[in-house]
């Protein structure tokens, strides 16, 4: 399989607000990134994927309050190995995006207004590789924009005259230019065409295999993460609901939530279908049933899983597949959980 | 429903049209151009939709704003209604804006920061319903969440920065509702959401579409969504319309180079062990400053001939409604052999 743990999140909990107005949006997170791997992050708008990467980074803007856990990074370059959330500022500035870098789902928005992007890839190479001479840095900006296929006269371009797709792609060679250890996508290809993003993940793989740095990416899109992803882990409600291989997740989803997520896909070829979709909404954050997260939308779910919540643990089938996690107690049964229903035109 | 049939394709029925519409932005004060939009035609048709689908940078975005007279048009015109329209600013842009609502790309650039939820809604409430208050009003707003499928009273005190990518697009989807527009020109609007809130937006739009007879551009890289919502769909690279036609046959049948290689890299979910057969996958798309005369595809196109580089290529019709930019498709003496 993959290499030593990169990142390992433990017990991980984030609020918004304040005493009675606070709302957790992470409980107990626990999740593992390994050396080269690359695992995709999945799951319904709101459920709390940004707040991870956010909290994960310590960028949690407030009223962001992480109120547990730990986050260890351990480099596979040297033998650095720190807690993110106990570091202090100082080294936390000294070692971002080298040892973690990270590309915001606003990532279309953060550029700066005022400077051409050549310039503000130059300053982000200069702040940490001094030693390069203002050739070597502009030609470096200039690989960077041609690895995410932006012709080289755009260097001198403002973000304004960009398109959306162009800027995102920007942020992407951005995130790559120190040749950072483990790199978080939050939502990177929304504004790209297939054909674009298919380049540009290919990119991705070839550097993840030239320099071995480890990816989190996170997208609402399940079948992109099952062609991209080693690993996969579904988020519901501020959890962590099924985190197994991406072949395990596309073969035998074994939550019901993961099993609505990877069926509701209206096919581009082949005969029209009804489409299928999970019924019901999300639950409030504020007010989150007792038992399992999921229960009010499940089609299998038993008087057990309204009144008890399931843990995130090992499958009835550990012997066949040992590092695979579930949280949901009818995880063994056969059938398919989700009917077609959700019927579009 | 063969009367709609007939109906739709009839000039009468059309509400906002582009004409030969080019958009060439002058760069750093030089004289050197970028050729974002060159020649577009399309027509925008009460109850239908119309996907514009195509490579990042294509001119997309630049044609929506063009449509909402963000951008004047370098050349070529905006009609609505068969009206000329050129609006700068003021009162007359924004009684234009009541008609034409725009849903900007980036949900996280178009939403005021300092203004909730509450008040965004109230604000495109108010253009076509003046007074509106009270009991009404909160029926209006709650109405409005609820087609988005957000829970009204967890989300109308809200703040942009504390709603998340998909949560900030179903509010601009619902803004642009609110102000009972005659046509919406929606640029990836749902881009941020997953399939099963997805469904349920666009099956909202399309109730709309039928019951308000709106007209609606929806712009889109999730191709199997222009294929099971949109009427007509539009292909663009480079600036330039490359390939139209109905929906189910642009995405069935794709007859240009690039849309077949738009197509044939959508994720399968049917199949997704695959790797998908991408020819010309690799090359880049053409400078858009001063460009080269000839198809702008032909340096990344696996069937390109000589002819290619040195002659733009007119439309030519395929089959029904179906029409591509390829001198593949160019009537027998044209070109040599026709694909398939
Ligand atoms: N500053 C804030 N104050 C209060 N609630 C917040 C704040 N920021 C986010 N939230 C809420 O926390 C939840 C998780 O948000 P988050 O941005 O992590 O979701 P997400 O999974 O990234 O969703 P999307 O796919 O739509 O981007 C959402 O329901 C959101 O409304
Ligand atoms: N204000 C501007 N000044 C100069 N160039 C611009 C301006 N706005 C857009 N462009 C350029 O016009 C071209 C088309 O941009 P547009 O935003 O319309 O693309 P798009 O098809 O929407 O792409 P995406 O899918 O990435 O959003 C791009 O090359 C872009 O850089
Ligand atoms: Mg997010
Ligand atoms: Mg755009």
């Amino acid at each position: 399989m993959t290499g030593e743990p990169v990142l390992e999140i433990r017990n991980l909990s984030v609020e918004y607000g304040y005493d009675a107005d606070a709302v957790r949006v992470l409980r107990d997170v626990n999740l593992t990134l390994h050396a080269g791997e690359v695992l995709g992050l999945a799951g319904e708008s709101g459920c709390g994927k940004s707040t991870l990467a956010y909290a994960a980074t310590r960028l949690l803007p407030p009223p962001g309050i992480i109120t547990g856990g730990e986050v260890v990074f351990t480099s596979t370059r040297d033998d650095r190995r720190y807690d993110l959330l106990t570091a202090t500022d100082d080294e936390l500035r000294a070692t971002r995006w080298e040892d973690t870098a990270i590309v915001f789902q606003g990532a279309m928005n953060s550029l700066n207004p005022v400077y051409r992007i050549g310039r503000q890839l130059t300053d982000a190479i200069s702040a940490h590789r001094p030693e390069q001479s203002a050739r070597q840095r502009r030609d470096r900006a200039a690989e960077l924009l041609d690895m995410v296929g932006i012709p080289a006269d755009r260097l001198r371009s403002y973000p304004h005259q960009l398109s959306g797709g162009m800027r995102q792609r920007v942020m992407i060679a951005m995130a790559l230019a120190l040749e950072p250890q483990l790199v978080i996508m939050d939502e990177p290809t929304t504004a790209l065409d297939v054909v674009m993003q298919r380049q540009i993940l290919q990119q991705l793989a070839d550097l993840r295999t030239r320099l071995g740095f480890s990816v989190v990416f996170i997208t609402h899109d399940v079948s992109l993460l099952i062609e991209l992803a080693d690993r996969i882990a579904v988020m519901y409600a501020g959890e962590i609901v099924e985190d197994a291989t991406a072949s395990q997740m596309y073969r035998t989803p074994r939550h019901p939530y993961t099993d609505g997520l990877l069926h509701s896909f209206p096919p581009l070829h082949g005969p029209r279908q009804e489409l299928g979709g999970i019924p019901g909404a999300p639950p409030d954050l504020m007010s989150l049933p007792r038992g399992c997260t999921f229960a009010p939308r499940c089609r299998v779910a038993l008087d057990r899983c309204r009144d008890e919540r399931p843990a995130l643990t090992a499958t009835a089938f550990a012997d066949r597949e040992p590092h695979r996690r579930v949280a949901c107690f009818q995880h063994e049964r056969e059938a398919a959980a989700i009917p077609p229903s959700l019927t579009v035109m | 429903m063969a009367t709609t049939e007939l109906a739709s394709s009839d000039q009468s029925d059309v509400v906002l049209a582009a004409h030969a519409l080019s958009k060439h932005f002058r760069l750093h004060r030089g004289r050197r151009r970028l050729h974002a939009v060159d020649g577009v035609d399309l027509a925008l048709r009460r109850g239908r939709v119309v996907a514009l689908v195509g490579e990042s940078g294509s001119g997309k975005s630049t044609v929506a704003r063009l449509l909402a007279q963000l951008h004047p048009a370098t050349s070529g015109e905006v009609r609505l209604h068969g009206r000329p329209v050129k609006v700068r600013a003021g009162r007359r842009f924004r009684a234009y804006a009541r008609r034409v609502q725009l849903i900007l790309q980036d949900p996280f650039a178009s939403l005021n920061p300092i203004h909730t939820v509450r008040y965004v809604l109230t604000r495109s409430l108010k253009i076509h319903h003046p007074g509106i208050k009270g009991e009404a009003l909160e029926q209006g707003l709650t109405d409005l969440l609820t087609k988005v499928h957000l829970q009204p009273d967890r989300f109308l005190d809200k703040f942009p920065h504390e709603l998340s990518g998909g949560q900030r697009q179903r509010v601009s989807i619902a803004r642009a509702l609110g102000a009972t527009p005659e046509v919406l020109l929606a640029d990836e609007p749902v881009s941020m959401l997953d399939v099963s809130i997805r469904l349920g937006v666009l099956n909202l739009l399309s109730e709309l579409k039928n019951d308000m007879n709106l007209a609606i551009l929806y712009i889109t890289h999730d191709i199997a969504s222009a294929r099971y919502f949109s009427d007509e769909t539009i292909v663009m690279y480079a600036g330039q319309v490359v390939e139209r036609g109905d929906s189910e046959t642009v995405t069935q049948r794709p007859a240009h180079p690039y849309t077949r290689l738009l197509i044939a890299s959508a994720p399968d979910p049917d199949n997704l062990a695959a790797a998908p057969e991408t020819n010309g996958a690799k090359g880049e798309p053409p400078s858009l400053i001063d460009p080269p005369p000839g198809c702008r595809f032909q340096p990344r196109c696996p069937r390109a001939t000589a002819r290619c580089a040195t002659e733009s290529p007119p439309s030519f019709p395929v089959s029904g409604t179906q029409e591509a930019a390829c001198w593949l498709f160019a009537p027998a003496g044209g070109n040599e052999e026709v694909p398939r």
